[in-house]
């Protein structure tokens, strides 16, 4: 037998979180060791999974089952794609990012990495499972850290009420899907959870029609789909910095990883039904998203609604059902993960020092911090998609599949972008060029090796793929193939 | 080497440059000026080889140098880039290497290598200058080094490769991406002095102007991808079978075919890049930048990529075109570009800064080039687009030049001038006679002096191709502005050069080291001679003497002549008289100014004023496009719709829940349940006292909730997994 290493990969963050539990409060030295050693180990484990996954053969690899729950057709499957891949390769780049960026918290170390390796745990396995009780039970699983943490370690003036809202938005979100995941279990008669069984079981037209939005919307809302986005900028703003990137990052791309596998891959004649839907829902995340983002005074909330806006996106590149859309939006997954969790990290950092994050407050800080100032705009580039950063080689195809079934969809998307072109430079302009204020040239002092070492390989994983996007493109491909074989021959 | 290697070699030594100078050398100023110059002066080697086996392989326009990879898997194959030199990218490529090459010799001289660092001097400013004590125990105020020197060249390099990567590409969408990286690059650059607030503008301005006519760009790309299925130069643009397709299928558009809107999406991009009405307005700021940039973006690169994009694509853009009737994109090109030459033009007469009229110039050019293609007059325009490069990027740093020499009166006296201001110049012919020779020779070119400069002949092949097509409204416009352009010509090299000074700056002017002078010798040779290569063999006198070579070499690039070749006098004859004329009616104005006053100032009045504030466009945009659109963001969209509706319905929400609540508690626990007993109760007392000491916030007793529920799974997974 091969080694299980999807469950290594899962339970490496549990047994870390577990014996962080355990250890004296005090001894933030092995608290911090352990989270880092745990958070390498995950990001060695996905370049393991990335370089091993044999692309000529496809398909789901690594495969892993054991019975849990039989009586109920409830399995332990795990098992990973070309679709999923990038994800867990992005999961571990986040994780790691985040253990380092938060080095020095000082308020309850122990509790804050041992729920932190929780949620990386949750995600990891939302990626991994292919039964979809699982699915449900990991996506759960994220309900607890995520919420304790922005409540306790969030910013104080908004973590109760960005905790809340962010809670019972998912709350709301999961079970609206666990109606429809529900309704797909009794209806396929096959007394199974396991989704490679459920993609065969050939559900009628009916049937997909009506319980396709329930699945779709329901994972959809972790996704930021309009217009149940509105606790993403608020969630992402309460929360502190690593959960800022895990959540931006990798938790909206397990929603909308979700509404992927579940409602897409299970459902996908009514995928087809309400692609039209979905498109103008998604066009108007990109728009809206862009447009608020724009006059925010908080740096912290521009970077919270520009990722409402960029998941747009990646919805619009599911709902375009073609091989150059799913592309697209499989890169966008990824490019926006990675670019996203370099941004709040920024943010954060520079929240750490100035202790403002108003924008008219701030200004100057290239001189101070010229790693995270880069480090911005090129985060900056890939989202307004500039040629030679992952962005773009993310977005057009998104654009190319958006223009074959609806071209009226690409150009107002594409006009978003340009919107996104305009407040980043503004908050480019206005926070790290500009004059310094009198009070940050004293206090404000550079980012540490941590930090950078944190910014130079977000930013360099992200130029890395514009330049080679086939180091991404040929997992997804083939992931994309067996989509568009599902839905009926390809196009 | 096969050629095809050569041809990839020179984009890429001007990136490994940056990336060098980023990482290796951005503290060592010689280091990184030597990186760069031997990175561009390789290209330029390599260019010129390919150029010359270009100029000698037999229908290369057919057969052209190309090699491909596999890039991006989109559609039905992978998309592939590639390379590829045919006539019109090798003639681009010729002009590109040569003044991307001059350019950077001569920014060693302009950022002042080799001088002292000044004691004030931070990054993100201009240096102030340095103080130093000489033998005698004088002190003298010199220039100062540039303190972001090694930044400088990383940026203009990567500038380089996004240039040369868009000349040899062989697709639109490689195109795109020198395009767009040549806009981070003239972001990067126009704001390079970025603690100054007008340069922290401008660069906004300039990225998001070009931005606005990228996003049309790449709405025709994606248009032309989908209807074409590849965005490969030979295969859409040589082949007759396609373009007939894309010219006799109907778009959404009423009226218009396909290849009529993806044509008109295209020269939407090259209007934000090339500058024309009504996206015009980011150039004249850009001059915020250090005046090699200026020369970089107005002559070598970003400008000329937007005419490049219109003169590659032109058989797609006159697809249709019978000879007589122009096709939509083309009369679109000879209004914009006709309206935008003159427009610009009269601007430039009322602006005193010496970089804004070349600016403005440059517009006024562009608009030629485009009114060329508008036309159809194909080989003309790109012939002008190779002479303009040459002669702009002389007057650019014939300018630069110019400030340089200004600049250090301006030490010399400390007074509190602007050392960019034409009116506080004057005589400098005297005190700067390279400079002044050279300028010369790029003004009269930019002029269209007749048979001498090489402007003369682009600009009359232009002006003949209006008048044989039968435009006669965009032929004369063309003329209006060529007038105007020998008149705002010939003041400028008044003011600037002739009389005698008019500030004590002016009198201590000293001329510039030689390397930043021997750029302009070489570029001034090319401002005469370039035109010597397309004197049509019809031309009285002198045509014929030379084969007219660019004709023949560019006009191959057409796979159907729908240029008409009958010759007539008349468009001779007047760009002969407005290009003598305007130069003399400017020497008249202009040569006898003594006190810093425009003399036109009075006599025009009201109308000297609006050209002074350019037609108040600027103030245009601000009412009717910025400000609704921050309406439309912060009251409409984040106040209204995010804040009010969507929020208001989830707190109305969450608000009746608690009322629900509330209700529920008042109106049937209390009274109905409680009364079935004190026991349940009290029961319920001491299960919310319990609870509430699990809420008190302490972290560590959640965590031991937390695994005690762990724990518990864990049995439930044991007795189910295991054991069932």
């Amino acid at each position: 037998m091969q080694f299980p290493i999807l469950s290594a990969l899962i339970f490496t963050p549990i047994v870390a979180g577990i014996i962080l539990l355990f250890l004296p409060a005090e001894n933030r030295v092995w608290i911090r060791r352990i989270a880092l050693v745990a958070a390498t180990l995950i990001l060695l484990m996905s370049f393991v999974l990335y370089f091993t996954y044999d692309v000529s053969r496809g398909g789901y690899q690594f495969l892993e089952e054991a019975k849990w729950l039989p009586q109920f057709g409830i399995h332990y499957k795990l098992g990973i794609d070309g679709i999923s891949l990038p994800l867990v390769l992005l999961s571990g780049l986040v994780i790691f990012s985040g253990v380092l960026v938060s080095w020095n918290v000082e308020d309850r170390p122990r509790e804050f990495f041992s729920f932190l390796m929780f949620l990386g745990a949750s995600v990891l396995g939302v990626f991994c499972a292919l039964d979809l009780f699982l699915l449900f039970f990991f996506f759960e699983l994220a309900v607890f850290p995520k919420y304790l943490m922005i409540v306790v370690w969030g910013y104080p003036k908004t973590r109760e009420y960005g905790g809340m809202k962010l809670t019972l938005y998912l709350f709301i979100g999961s079970v609206i899907a666990l109606v429809g995941t529900l309704a797909i279990y009794f209806g396929s008669g096959l007394r199974t959870f396991d989704l490679l069984a459920l993609e065969q079981a050939g559900f009628p037209a009916e049937f997909q029609r009506l319980w396709f939005p329930f699945v779709f919307l329901g994972f959809a809302i972790l996704g930021g789909i309009f217009p149940f986005h509105s606790w993403a900028p608020d969630g992402h703003v309460a929360a502190p910095t690593a959960i800022s990137m895990l959540l931006a990052g990798v938790e909206m791309k397990v929603g909308a990883f979700a509404a992927l596998r579940v409602g897409i891959q299970l459902l996908p004649e009514g995928a087809q039904y309400w692609a039209a839907a979905i498109l103008l829902l998604a066009t108007i995340n990109v728009v809206y998203g862009a447009f608020i983002a724009m006059v925010q005074t908080d740096f912290k909330y521009v970077i919270g609604f520009s990722s409402v806006s960029h998941m747009g996106l990646v919805l619009i590149g599911f709902a375009t059902l073609n091989r150059d859309g799913l592309l697209g939006a499989g890169m966008q997954m990824f490019s926006h993960g990675v670019m996203t969790a370099l941004f709040f990290a920024i943010v954060g950092m520079v929240y750490d020092r100035a202790h403002t994050r108003e924008i008219g407050a701030l200004g100057g800080l290239v001189q101070k911090m010229p790693w995270a100032a880069v480090g911005f705009i090129i985060g900056g580039l890939v989202s307004m998609g500039m040629p030679g950063f992952s962005g773009f080689v993310s977005e057009i195809p998104v654009f190319m599949g958006a223009w074959q079934v609806a071209p009226l969809v690409a150009i107002v998307a594409i006009l978003g972008i340009l919107i996104t072109a305009a407040y980043i430079f503004l908050v480019v302009r206005r926070v790290f060029f500009g004059e310094i204020p009198p009070a940050l040239d004293q206090s404000v002092t550079d980012i540490s090796r941590k930090d950078k070492l944190v910014i130079g390989m977000l930013a360099l994983v992200m130029i890395l793929l514009g330049w080679f996007p086939s180091l991404l493109t040929r997992l997804i491909e083939p992931g994309v193939q067996s989509i568009l074989a599902l839905i009926g021959g390809g196009r | 080497m096969a050629v095809e290697t050569l041809i990839v070699l020179i984009p890429l030594l001007p990136l490994l440059a940056f990336f060098a100078i980023v990482l290796f050398a951005h503290r060592n100023n010689a280091l990184s000026h030597w990186l760069a110059l031997i990175a561009a002066g390789v290209a330029w080697m390599l260019s010129m080889i390919v150029f010359r086996r270009a100029v000698q392989t037999e229908e290369l326009s057919r057969f052209p140098f190309a090699a491909a990879i596999e890039w991006l898997p989109t559609g039905s194959a992978a998309l592939k880039i590639g390379v590829q030199i045919d006539p019109l990218s090798a003639v681009t490529l010729f002009f590109v290497a040569w003044t991307v090459l001059m350019i950077f010799i001569y920014s060693i001289g302009y950022h002042n290598f080799g001088q002292p660092k000044g004691e004030h001097d931070r990054p993100g400013l201009p240096p102030h200058g340095a103080e130093i004590r000489d033998g005698h125990g004088h002190v003298h105020r010199v220039p100062s080094i540039e303190p972001m020197y090694a930044r400088f060249f990383a940026l203009i390099s990567l500038f380089a490769f996004a240039m040369f990567l868009l000349v040899i590409t062989d697709n639109l969408l490689t195109l795109y991406i020198g395009w767009e990286i040549m806009g981070l690059c003239s972001y990067l650059l126009i704001g390079f002095w970025y603690a100054k607030e007008s340069a922290r503008n401008a660069m906004i301005k300039a990225f998001l102007t070009t931005r606005v006519g990228d996003v049309f760009m790449l709405l025709g790309l994606a248009a032309l991808y989908s209807l074409t299925g590849t965005l490969n130069y030979q295969v859409i643009l040589n082949n007759p079978a396609v373009l007939n397709g894309l010219a006799s299928a109907a778009s959404p558009l009423a009226g218009v075919s396909w290849a009529g809107l993806i044509g008109i999406l295209l020269i939407i991009g090259t209007i934000g890049k090339s500058a024309q009405f009504p996206l015009h307005i980011w150039l004249p700021d850009a001059m915020e930048g250090p005046t090699p940039v200026s020369a970089m973006i107005h002559a070598a690169t970003m400008v000329s990529a937007g005419v490049y994009l219109v003169i590659r694509f032109f058989p797609l853009l006159s697809a249709g075109w019978d000879g007589h009737h122009l096709t939509l994109p083309m009369l679109v090109m000879g209004a914009v570009g006709a309206f935008t030459a003159l427009f610009a033009a009269t601007i430039a007469l009322a602006q005193n800064d010496i970089k804004r009229v070349l600016a403005y110039s440059t517009i006024s050019q562009l608009g030629y080039m485009i009114a060329g293609l508008g036309v159809g007059a194909y080989v003309a325009a790109a012939f002008h687009l190779v002479t303009h490069a040459f002669f702009k990027a002389l007057l650019f740093l014939g300018s630069g030049s110019v400030i340089h020499g200004m600049e250090h009166g301006v030490f010399h006296t400390g007074e509190n001038i602007d050392p960019q201001n034409m009116l506080y110049m004057g005589g400098l012919r005297k005190k700067m006679p390279l400079t002044f020779w050279t300028f010369l020779a790029g003004g009269l070119a930019l002029s269209g002096f007749p048979l001498i400069t090489a402007g003369f002949w682009s600009k009359d092949e232009i002006l003949s191709g209006a008048y044989a097509s039968g435009q006669t409204a965009i032929f004369w416009m063309l003329a209006a502005a060529a007038l105007l352009t020998a008149f705002y010509t010939m003041r400028q090299i008044t003011l600037t050069f002739l009389g005698q000074p008019r500030s004590h700056s002016a009198e201590h002017a000293h001329e510039s080291r030689p390397v930043m002078t021997i750029p302009l010798v070489i570029l001034a040779f090319f401002a005469i001679t370039a035109g010597w290569v397309g004197i049509p063999e019809y031309f009285p006198a002198v045509g014929g003497l030379l084969p007219n070579w660019f004709e023949e070499f560019v006009g191959s690039m057409l796979v159907s002549h729908g240029e008409t070749a009958h010759f007539s006098l008349l468009p001779l004859g007047v760009s002969v008289v407005v290009a003598l004329g305007g130069l003399w009616m400017g020497w008249l104005t202009y040569r006898g100014v003594v006190r810093p006053v425009d003399p036109l100032e009075k006599p025009l009045g009201g109308i000297y004023t609006l050209l002074r504030n350019k037609y108040y466009v600027d103030e245009f945009y601000q009412w009717a496009f910025i400000r609704p659109a921050r309406w439309l963001a912060e009251t409409l969209t984040d106040r209204w719709l995010d804040r009010t509706i969507i929020d208001g319905a989830l707190h109305s929400i969450a608000g009746f829940g608690v009322w629900l609540g509330k209700s529920l508690r008042r109106w049937i626990d209390l009274p109905v349940i409680n009364g079935a007993g004190d026991l349940t109760a009290a029961g319920t007392r001491n299960l919310g006292a319990f609870l509430r000491s699990l809420q008190s916030g302490r972290v560590q007793i959640y965590a031991t909730v937390g695994l005690g529920l762990a724990a518990m799974v864990a049995i439930l997974i044991y007795f189910l997994w295991v054991i069932g």
